[in-house]
């Protein structure tokens, strides 16, 4: 079984992420997933989080409460869920965004400029999908041709081409980190 | 009781990744229901949004009324118009809907009614569970009535459970109730639709004889009467006054024994055919736990926990919460130490557990006034303590 929690700011389609993951892991890759957001009166720009549970067979209690897997795409989010990081857990973060206290424990962290890449390729709006790719490639908790195939449906169809461009821009970068991590 | 497939146009097969709320709309869609009527209230307006977009297209109707109070009343009219009918709320629109819930007891109106449960009581958490109204599901109207209420722990149940209620419902022109809560109602799961020849329906009982001998309120074998459509050109008459078999007023204490009666009997007598419960490790337990709905998942890591530590602890999920199970309480009561019932309330269905116990064994509740789940570990304590 495996906790993972997407964070970040409400507008960066954190709820998003968690959706694209469950759908994906348990429609294409053969997983079980529930996925819980936090429900309240969030509004755009401040903390906001998507959790994710995903098991071999069937979720049975439906939440996270020591996760292996945080995404965090803001400081605030960074700040807030650190703390509940397992100790032997990856820490996935947008580079740009957030600044990382000294790592804890046997955390192995994984940076991406998201956000900047995102607007490389027209609209920063898409970062959570270059954040999708690279989560995917770092933590290869699903194939990425599952994830490709989970997103109609939960991006508008008509950028569903830039969405997957995205997508594929995250997924390459973390290939890459991950050579680079071997090669050390 | 004629059974028939569902319609393939209402029926979207396949796997989906859905929420407990769409998965409601979903079961009913399949179910054949094609009238909704409704008023958005937080956390159930997913589903009414889900229905606003999917019902048109199966040829229903989609109807956003004043208010709860009209919602229910216009399920109502479309039954008796001959559809199958669905509305959902939350807390406040659920007592709105009540005078007419009771209306629909007393002229044996089937339709669903789901309330994706939040913290109340008022206003109270709009946004956050609760399932703190088990008890107003039940009691909730004026007058002795019964109905029948299915609790879902996931959106796959929600899909499942409401055509269920649908077959519950029609079987026994009862108002039924699909009491799941915001922590389901805003969980996203895998939900499979089966195929529309694979999901079989409960026909309504309609009346086919001469038309001049149609009588709305005669009881068939099964305490329950047959019905019409209305202006298929029948002539009846129905009414929320204490009716004779003709469907007409009659107001003394002998008809009022009659038809009282038969709304009561027509549940208690099936009781056993509608209840459904799920029981794990009760064979040589020395606690049995009771949940239902989403605390039923929750509890699953205390029991866990506790079986971990040695201790015999058997589970009983409610699917079925109305009619309660009270002849299984009563004959596992005096075997075990004690029933613990977790529930996202004060204690609600645990009174039953009482009473159905009567005395034979002791009964923990574990209380917990909404908002949140429990922590597991309460659950465990109570555990622990039960079987000291």
């Amino acid at each position: 079984m495996t906790e993972i929690r997407f964070s970040g700011f409400g507008g960066q389609g954190i709820i998003r992420c968690g959706l694209i993951a469950g759908k994906a892991l348990a429609l294409f890759d053969n997983k079980h997933t529930t996925m819980t957001q936090s429900f309240g009166p969030e509004a755009r720009g401040s903390a906001c989080s998507s959790q994710l549970v995903v098991s071999e067979d069937r979720v049975l209690y439906p939440y996270i409460t020591k996760p292996e897997i945080l995404v965090s795409m803001s400081q605030e989010a960074y700040e807030k869920y650190e703390p509940e990081l397992r100790e032997d857990g990856i820490l996935i973060i947008d580079k740009d965004l957030v600044n990382t206290k000294p790592p804890r424990g046997k955390i192995k962290t994984y940076a991406v400029p998201s956000t900047r890449f995102a607007e490389e390729l027209g609209n920063r709006i898409i970062a959570n999908l270059v954040m999708m790719g690279f989560f995917t490639a770092v933590t290869k908790i699903g194939t990425p041709e599952a994830m490709k195939k989970a997103l109609p449906g939960l991006v508008p169809e008509r950028f569903l081409d830039l969405n997957i461009k995205a997508f594929d821009k995250g997924y390459e970068y973390g290939l890459h980190v991950l050579d680079e991590e071997k090669s050390h | 009781m004629k059974k028939v497939k569902a319609d393939p146009k209402g029926v979207l097969t396949g796997a989906h990744y859905l929420d407990g709320d769409f998965a409601l709309a979903e079961g009913a869609l399949a179910a054949g229901c094609r009238f909704f009527g409704g008023y958005p209230i937080t956390p159930s307006t997913e589903t009414a949004e889900r229905f606003s977009e999917r019902i048109p297209r199966v040829g229903g109707i989609f109807i956003q009324m004043e208010d709860e109070l009209g919602s229910i009343a216009s399920l109502i009219g479309a039954v008796w118009g001959g559809k199958k009918a669905m509305t959902v709320t939350s807390g406040p629109g659920f007592s709105l809907m009540m005078e007419n819930i009771g209306l629909a007891c007393m002229m044996e109106t089937p339709l669903v009614i789901a309330n994706v449960q939040r913290g109340g009581p008022s206003t109270g958490l709009p946004t956050l569970t609760g399932q703190q109204d088990m008890m107003q599901a039940k009691f909730g109207s004026h007058g002795d009535y019964e109905i029948i209420a299915l609790s879902p722990d996931s959106p796959q149940e929600c899909f499942d459970l409401t055509i269920e209620a649908f077959n519950l419902s029609e079987t026994y022109r009862v108002p039924t109730f699909i009491m799941t809560d915001e922590c389901v109602g805003h969980m996203h799961e895998k939900v499979v639709i089966p195929p529309a020849d694979e999901i079989e329906l409960v026909e309504r009982k309609w009346y086919t004889g001469p038309k001049e001998a149609y009588l709305p309120y005669k009881p068939d074998k099964d305490l329950v009467p047959f019905m019409i459509k209305a202006g298929d050109g029948y002539r009846f008459h129905t009414t929320g006054l204490t009716h004779d078999e003709r469907g007409y007023p009659v107001i003394n204490a002998e008809c009022q024994k009659v038809n009282v009666t038969n709304i009561i009997e027509k549940i208690r007598k099936n009781a056993d055919k509608i209840i459904k419960i799920e029981e794990d490790q009760i064979d040589g337990a020395e606690v049995v736990l009771i949940s239902y709905g989403i605390t039923s998942r929750v509890a699953v890591r205390a029991v866990r926990l506790a079986r971990e530590a040695g201790i015999k602890v058997g589970t009983m999920r409610l699917i079925t919460v109305w009619p309660f199970p009270e002849k299984r309480i009563k004959e596992l009561a005096p075997k075990i130490k004690a029933f613990i019932i977790p529930e996202v309330n004060y204690g609600q269905m645990v009174r039953e557990v009482e009473r159905s116990a009567a005395g034979k064994t002791q009964v923990f509740g574990v209380p917990h006034c909404g908002g949140w789940v429990h922590n597991p570990e309460d659950i465990l304590n109570v555990i622990k303590e039960a079987v000291k």
